[in-house]
């Protein structure tokens, strides 16, 4: 392994983290205001790559795409809100993971019929083709920087929204403490709104930006979502900043692990069993850095509520 | 839960035996050992290896009824348990051992292990971070299995043959196989009913209601529920053993995090904290499952929708409707 | 002076910048009723929580029969004899009276890891259960779910709860908040009766109750004792006239 690779995988790294960030900021969100559990978030994500994929389809230009792409993520989203989610704030968990849970399947499946079972893709758009020299024998792909730049974009307009607004003001409120922001006066129903109609946004927006990068299938959304759920946990359930900071660690962890956990074991152990044993470790890292997390500090790296 | 406390309410403890809570279980038990018999008129095998894998699910459901009816703990990684069980079979088979009790002990053995180490982390978490963390662990372990490349990484594993007992190919008939399933279906059902009436099953019930106030008498409430979270993930084991051996095959599908959402929808289904229930939950889903599939690929368009409006508007499960009551709400 | 049951020296919480319990140092000794009074907000529950074991202490220490407790979990401070009420009523709802109590004798007598044998069978709980529930007045409610118990009834199975665990402390957080007059009249006369057998640690508002049973009152007001002794010592203090009383006077 060189320092070339590893800079590329870091990257890599951090490209996955911002997209699971995108991901992890509307559920946490959510999850912080409404107490609502929506397994159906990932859904959003397949929805925004599903439907970069047919607005290219019809225009032929990403950007156009992108820009249709997003407003009709949020409709579905609000609809779905509308139809089922709505019904679903005063029931408990179990209830909320069951609805939720039928309506993943009926996406799934829906996304089937109308696209078909095998990957679908987009091109990357002609402006961000094409590979950057970051330094000697270092080539990476524009578009993936691209995708970072974008989400460290996004990421910091959240901050602001969130730290810097009326609407983020009653968002952290409402995350720590629902009942009094209701009690404050404040129709906590439509500041939900606004909240899972961002979120799913968000979502949505990552979803487009993977369609050229990622195979556009069915159940992509759900892989996304357990990743999203294990930087929620830790990070801290309701909070903005631990989400960051948890999908970066996830992204690197997760990327990092994969490239080089065969090539470590190989120090360790021979070199054929560091072949079995590798991968496996691979797929374990995040789980195990979850567990880690969980087993000293129950509630997150970053608890929203203040009060451990 | 509010809804379990008045369901609780509903029916007092002391009250000696009632006929009614004894007849529905024997009613089940008695249609599932008859089956075999009635099938002798029609297509036998596929209703023979219908019926084994209906009960090998009712298996895995009743032990999620355990600690999500009973315990109150949501877990969406029950499927690992099926999964972990199923290659523990698996492995054993291709490594040379294929007797049915070394699997099966191997199978429980590692499913509560798994159960015992996951669990001691996630127990500690509350609401709906365990129910995450648990969708969690269940997806590492679809990975792992996917990544054994060993034994079939991806593609899974095909198994030589069935276990066989005491040496004997007793499991390779499909009648036997049958009524060994029922067996441990019975065992698993009466297991998990004495649990539930024993001490620990009414300290368990009890912290579903109050932990707090259960903590102040003395009881270790995490300790409790993970005991219960580790006996649920054995029975899984098991029902993941005898998966394999009726389809002689291994895969990463059977752990995938969709198998678990199943398991809570027939846990719900039947009415979750009856047992019983989780039986007629397997039944009824897989029965919808066998007929929408029948009737259309994309089967799942109409059940996802179903699901939702059960979930909106039948609370209680089919218990629930059976006695003629709607959960309240 | 006997050797305590229970000893709080210089024990502290704060949650962020309040400071909710401020070097609170108090004893209980054998038999004592001492009771805690002070105004809302002046941290008496926070310190009930502390002691029980359901909050970390920030600082001090709290030792219970020669034992430091500071760093138990609360299960384990409940094995060793201390036994408390909330302030707002805790009982199993779906579970009957007699089971109530029968699972706090479950938690003190053998094990809990008992995978067979109905347990609302086991003839030795039930009849200890019974018992306390008969100290309480409330046998004849035995089989009634805690659920329907009217609130009185609800406050009194916490007693017998309590009492059912053979504590060495009673930990009582407003035993008598929001009962009728002649319900509290009753649970009066049934704390009176305990008196003496028990450590108790009562926190009251009703201080017609406090003066009549207590052997010993400590003041506490915003987080600190500010006054500690006799009854009649503590009615003339100036400073909890001041502070505290006056307001309830006035």
């Amino acid at each position: 392994m060189s320092t070339t690779l590893f800079i590329v995988q870091i990257l890599n790294g951090l490209q996955l983290g911002i997209l699971l960030f995108l991901v992890a900021a509307g559920l946490t969100l959510v999850f912080g205001v409404m107490d609502f559990i929506n397994l159906a978030h990932g859904v959003q994500y397949m929805l925004g790559a599903y439907l970069a994929v047919a607005f290219f389809g019809l225009t032929g230009s990403f950007a156009a795409a992108v820009l249709l792409a997003l407003p009709t993520a949020l409709l579905l989203g609000l609809l779905l809100e509308v139809l089922v989610f709505r019904h679903l704030y005063d029931r408990d968990h179990l209830d909320q993971v069951l609805a939720t849970f039928g309506v993943i399947l009926f996406i799934n499946e829906a996304v089937k019929i109308i696209w078909g079972a095998a990957p679908l893709n987009v091109p990357i758009p002609d402006v961000l083709s094409g590979s950057l020299r970051l330094m000697d024998g270092l080539f990476y792909p524009v578009y993936r920087l691209a995708i970072i730049a974008a989400g460290l974009g996004v990421a910091g307009l959240l901050a602001w929204l969130v730290n810097g607004t009326r609407v983020g003001m009653l968002v952290r409120a409402g995350a720590t403490n629902a009942p009094m922001v209701s009690a404050l006066g404040v129709d906590i129903r439509r500041l939900f709104m606004v909240v899972f109609g961002f979120g799913a946004m968000l979502a949505g927006f990552a979803g487009v930006m993977a369609a050229p990068i990622l195979s556009v299938e069915p159940g992509m959304g759900d892989t996304l979502l357990i990743l999203a759920f294990v930087v929620i946990v830790i990070g801290g359930i309701g909070s903005i900043r631990g989400a960051f900071l948890a999908a970066l660690l996830v992204g690197l962890v997760d990327t990092l692990g994969r490239s080089f956990a065969t090539d470590v074991m190989k120090l360790l152990v021979s070199p054929s069993a560091a072949t079995n044993v590798g991968p496996a470790l691979a797929s374990m890292l995040i789980y195990i850095l979850m567990a880690g997390v969980l087993f000293f500090r129950p509630a997150g790296l970053f608890p929203a509520g203040g009060k451990a | 839960m509010s809804a379990d406390i008045a369901q609780a309410v509903r029916t007092p403890l002391r009250r000696p035996l009632d006929p009614r809570a004894l007849a529905v279980p024997l009613v089940v038990f008695a249609a599932l050992a008859l089956l075999p018999a009635a099938a002798a008129f029609g297509a036998t095998s596929y209703v023979l290896s219908l019926g084994a894998r209906v009960m090998i699910f009712a298996i895995a459901a009743i032990s999620l009824d355990l600690i999500l009816g009973y315990g109150a703990m949501v877990s969406f990684g029950h499927a690992a348990y099926l999964g972990i069980g199923a290659y523990a079979a698996g492995i054993l088979m291709a490594e040379g051992v294929d007797d049915a009790l070394l699997g099966a002990g191997a199978a429980i053995a590692a499913s509560g292990l798994f159960a015992l180490v996951t669990g001691y982390v996630s127990i500690r978490t509350k609401g709906v971070a365990f129910i995450m963390i648990t969708l969690a662990f269940g997806q590492m372990a679809y990975f792992v299995a996917n990544s054994l490349s060993e034994y079939g990484g991806s593609d899974g594993l095909t198994m030589a043959s069935r276990s066989t007992l005491l040496g004997l190919k007793l499991l390779k008939n499909d009648l036997t196989f049958y009524y060994v399933v029922l067996a441990c279906l019975a065992g698993s059902y009466l297991l998990c009913r004495a649990v539930v009436a024993a001490r620990f099953g009414r300290a368990l019930r009890a912290i579903r209601e109050n932990p707090v106030r259960m903590a102040a008498v003395g009881y270790d409430v995490e300790r409790i529920r993970l005991v219960a979270y580790v006996i649920a993930g054995m029975i899984a084991g098991l029902s993941g053993f005898l998966l394999a051996n009726q389809t002689e095959f291994v895969s990463p599908a059977y752990m995938a995090w969709q198998r678990s959402g199943e398991l809570i929808v027939m846990v719900i289904l039947g009415g979750m904290g009856s047992l019983v229930g989780a039986i007629l939950g397997a039944v009824a889903f897989l029965m919808l499952e066998e007929t929408l599939s029948h009737l259309m690929e994309h089967w799942k368009v109409v059940f996802g929708p179903l699901l939702v409006l059960v979930v909106l508007f039948v609370r209680g499960g089919l218990t629930g409707l059976l006695a003629g009551g709607k959960r309240h709400g | 002076m006997a050797e305590p049951i229970l000893g709080l020296s210089g024990v502290s919480k704060r949650f962020g910048a309040l400071v909710v319990s401020d070097d609170v140092s108090l004893t209980v000794a054998p038999g004592e009723l001492h009771a805690l009074i002070g105004p809302n907000g002046a941290g008496k529950t926070t310190l009930i929580h502390q002691i029980a074991g359901s909050l970390a202490s920030d600082a001090g220490r709290i030792g219970f029969c020669g034992r430091d407790i500071t760093a138990l979990p609360m299960h384990e401070r409940a094995r060793l004899g201390l036994a408390r009420s909330f302030q707002i009523t805790s009982v199993v709802p779906g579970f009957s009276a007699l089971e109530n109590v029968a699972l706090a004798v479950q938690a003190r007598s053998g094990s809990s890891f008992r995978f067979f044998g109905n347990a609302a069978r086991e003839a030795a709980l039930n009849a200890q259960a019974l018992e306390a529930l008969e100290t309480v007045a409330l046998a004849a409610r035995a089989d009634v779910p805690a659920g329907l118990l009217s609130h009185g009834e609800k406050r009194a199975l916490e007693l017998a709860i309590a009492l059912a665990m053979r504590p060495k402390l009673l930990l009582l957080d407003e035993p008598m908040a929001g009962t009728g007059r002649e319900e509290s009249l009753k649970l009066v006369a049934l704390l009176a009766s305990l008196k003496g057998r028990y450590a108790i640690l009562l926190v009251e508002h009703d201080m017609h109750a406090v003066f009549s049973l207590a052997d010993r009152i400590s003041v506490l007001i915003y987080g600190r004792i500010v006054a500690s002794g006799a009854p009649d010592a503590v009615r003339a203090d100036p400073t909890v006239r001041a502070a505290y009383l006056g307001e309830e006077a006035a």
